[in-house]
């Protein structure tokens, strides 16, 4: 027995911005030790070598990771609960059931926005419980937390 | 809780009351504790730099200062500070400049718990805290710090009254546990020991270095052991500082359970009354009661011993006194009045943590604690060899020594993580148990499950294991049941929460469990 995949996937230009977090990620530091490099003399080859090797991690994460994320980062809701499955080297599959969902926001930052992609963030009684799914389309995105919000608010109690 | 208090006059529901006018002499008095802790060292410091007399009579006026100060803040805020209990809500107003007015709905109050320190109890006093048990932060209680104890008693009754529910069964009212004093056997035996006695070499430290004495303090143990080898006196103080760690937790033990006693009361409440200075009263709606966790740290189980904890929605943490456990059903007592209380507690003939019927894990969860434990004492181990032969014959020494008992220890521990693993269905109840240093068995109402969360590393993935957790609103939020058979953990998902799991499952056909990379693969990437 096993957990099938949810049916849906991320909108494609998730990949661009995971890309574009990874670039940032690695540019920084490899920026920060190359100027220090060439500044400070003495040090120069332990600053360089790092900073070069961080700069090769970098790209070949920033090249093959994304597109590997993509294929495993699906999610999928029905009328019974939401389905989303994350992670590469550390699968993750979180399910919450609709009658137990609190809040449903949708969340989008300065990047996100470049990419016209959202998250919604979906909240239960439990302090663990939260169900993030990154990178949706943002119009998609706010129909999908319309749809939950109403769904959520037709079933009485208190969710816990 | 029965002392009469001839000011409380009747007061109709809903009008605003305010708070005890006593809390400023409470303040006034805890400023004063302060004042003279910290004139102790002031006054000495100063004293370096002008006469004893002057340096004194500076104190005293900051200390005056201070007193008077504290007073009066205190003063202006119960002027400020109004609460009134309506016939549907709970509010409060306070604040001086920034008026907070906090208001809970009286359906959604879930606890109502009573603490008084010492100097409360001598004034008759108990600080008050009515949550609602969200875990939105402070915004969720109200404190009403302090008022008299007939009205917080009025209070707890008032706010947790709810129509008497018929209960199912025969469980009886009244008095579920009293405290034994021999369970006292366990407190030495707690992690409390180490730590206090770890915290009573730092004190005595930090004592004489306000006295500018650390080093005298040294010197003197170095003088008394003059004649003895180092290693011997290394052992001699390490065994003073256990003794002050036992003598510690069993103190502590005493004031934290002396007068402990477990009680359900009409109306489906039940309620923990403990301490010896401070006293507590720690109110938990059956209805809000998701399981009870079995919890049995190591020394205590060793002993044959285990603690109850209750598994309970909104059960808030005290901001300001992290160890006062307000979960606790229990302290650690022998197996047999655990599970008993377990029982009826839940309200169950037999304690679902003893009468699961707990499905083992594969092996290769074994094999992972295994690796895992031995690679966490291989790996100091290198670091100290490869030292050692670079740098002096000592460290090689050292680390034979280190593999004498580190490694034997590492696969005890592995092992009986192992033996501990498992899971399983007892009536209404999911059971997990996991832990070797907390062994802790829990179990939780499958109606209480709000999702379940399934994890699985590339390592686990190879060796058909995968981790389960259960979301809920109660205690921590999530409870796990780690390194579980691929299939058979998801078939027990599904079963103990039906409907959930099922639309996400494949029943394939596959064979399963045997760990090779087949199985693997079977996971779709």
């Amino acid at each position: 027995m096993r957990l099938r995949p949810p049916n849906s996937t991320l909108n494609e230009r998730v990949v661009g911005w995971w890309r574009v977090q990874l670039l940032l990620a690695t540019a920084i530091p490899v920026t920060l030790l190359a100027v220090l490099g060439l500044l400070i003399g003495p040090a120069r080859l332990w600053l360089l070598t790092p900073a070069a090797v961080l700069a090769v991690l970098g790209l070949a994460c920033t090249l093959f990771l994304p597109n590997w994320w993509f294929r495993v980062h699906r999610w999928e809701v029905t009328d019974e609960a939401v389905y989303v499955r994350t992670g590469a080297f550390w699968q993750e599959w979180r399910i919450a059931p609709m009658s137990r969902i609190q809040t449903v926001d949708t969340m989008r930052g300065p990047l996100e926005q470049a990419f016209r992609l959202a998250t919604v963030i979906v909240t239960t009684a439990s302090s663990k419980g939260a169900i993030k799914i990154e990178g949706l389309d943002h119009e998609q995105a706010a129909q999908l937390a319309e749809q939950l919000t109403r769904i959520t608010r037709a079933i009485p109690g208190d969710a816990t | 809780m029965s002392s009469a208090e001839p000011e409380l006059e009747p007061v109709a529901e809903g009008e605003w009351r305010r708070l005890d006018k006593r809390t400023v002499l409470v303040t006034a008095f805890v400023m004063a504790g302060v004042a003279a802790g910290a004139a102790l060292p002031t006054t000495l410091g100063l004293a370096g730099g002008m006469p004893l007399g002057q340096a004194f009579g500076w104190v005293l006026a900051g200390a005056v200062l201070l007193i008077a100060a504290g007073a009066a803040a205190d003063y202006v805020r119960w002027r400020r500070t109004r609460y009134r209990i309506g016939l549907d809500r709970a509010e409060l107003h306070t604040g001086l400049l920034l008026v907070k007015r906090r208001s809970l709905a009286r359906e959604r109050v879930r606890s109502v718990d009573l603490s008084a320190n010492p100097l409360l109890r001598v004034l008759g006093l108990v600080k008050v805290r009515i949550g609602t048990g969200e875990h939105a932060g402070g915004e969720s209680t109200l404190e009403l710090d302090p008022v008299s104890k007939a009205e917080g008693e009025r209070l707890r009754t008032q706010l947790l009254a709810r129509t008497a529910t018929t209960a199912p069964g025969t469980h009886r009212e009244g008095d579920l546990a009293a405290l034994d004093p021999s369970w006292i056997r366990y407190a030495p035996v707690s992690f409390v020991a180490p730590l206090l006695g770890g915290a009573a070499v730092g004190g005595v430290m930090q004592v004489s270095e306000w006295f500018g004495a650390q080093r005298k303090v040294i010197d003197w143990v170095g003088d008394r052991f003059q004649d003895t080898s180092i290693a011997l006196t290394l052992v001699l103080i390490v065994v003073a500082a256990v003794a002050a760690g036992v003598v510690g937790a069993i103190g502590l033990w005493v004031e934290m359970w002396w007068n402990y006693r477990l009680e359900r009361e009409p109306g489906g409440t039940l309620r923990v009354r403990r301490g010896l200075f401070t006293a507590r009263s720690i109110s938990i709606e059956e209805r809000r009661l998701r399981g009870v966790e079995l919890v049995e740290p190591l020394g205590v189980r060793l002993l044959g011993a285990a603690r109850v904890d209750a598994v309970a929605t909104g059960l808030a943490d005290d901001e300001q006194d992290k160890h006062a456990d307000l979960k606790v059903l229990l302290p650690p007592a022998p197996r047999m009045v655990a599970d008993e209380v377990a029982a009826q507690v839940l309200r169950e003939p037999v304690a679902p943590t003893s009468a699961a019927r707990l499905t083992a894990h594969p092996q290769a969860a074994r094999t992972r604690r295994l690796r895992r434990a031995l690679a966490s004492a291989l790996l100091p181990l290198v670091v100290l060899t490869v030292l050692g032969a670079w740098l002096t014959s000592v460290l090689l020494y050292i680390a034979a020594a280190c593999a004498v008992v580190a490694l034997p220890a590492a696969v005890i521990f592995a092992l009986d993580a192992y033996r501990s693993l498992g899971h399983g269905i007892s009536g209404a109840y999911l059971v997990a148990r996991s832990g070797t240093v907390r062994r802790a068995t829990v179990a939780l109402q499958r109606g209480g499950v709000i999702g379940w969360t399934v994890k699985q590393s590339v390592f686990q993935r190879r060796a058909g294991l995968l981790t389960l957790t259960a979301t809920t609103a109660a205690g921590a939020g999530a409870y796990s049941v780690y390194d579980a058979g691929e299939s058979e953990g998801l078939a027990f998902a599904s079963d103990a929460v039906p409907g959930l799991l099922e639309p996400f499952l494949i029943r394939g056909d596959e064979t399963e469990g045997c760990g090779s990379a087949e199985v693997g693969a079977t996971i779709p990437v």
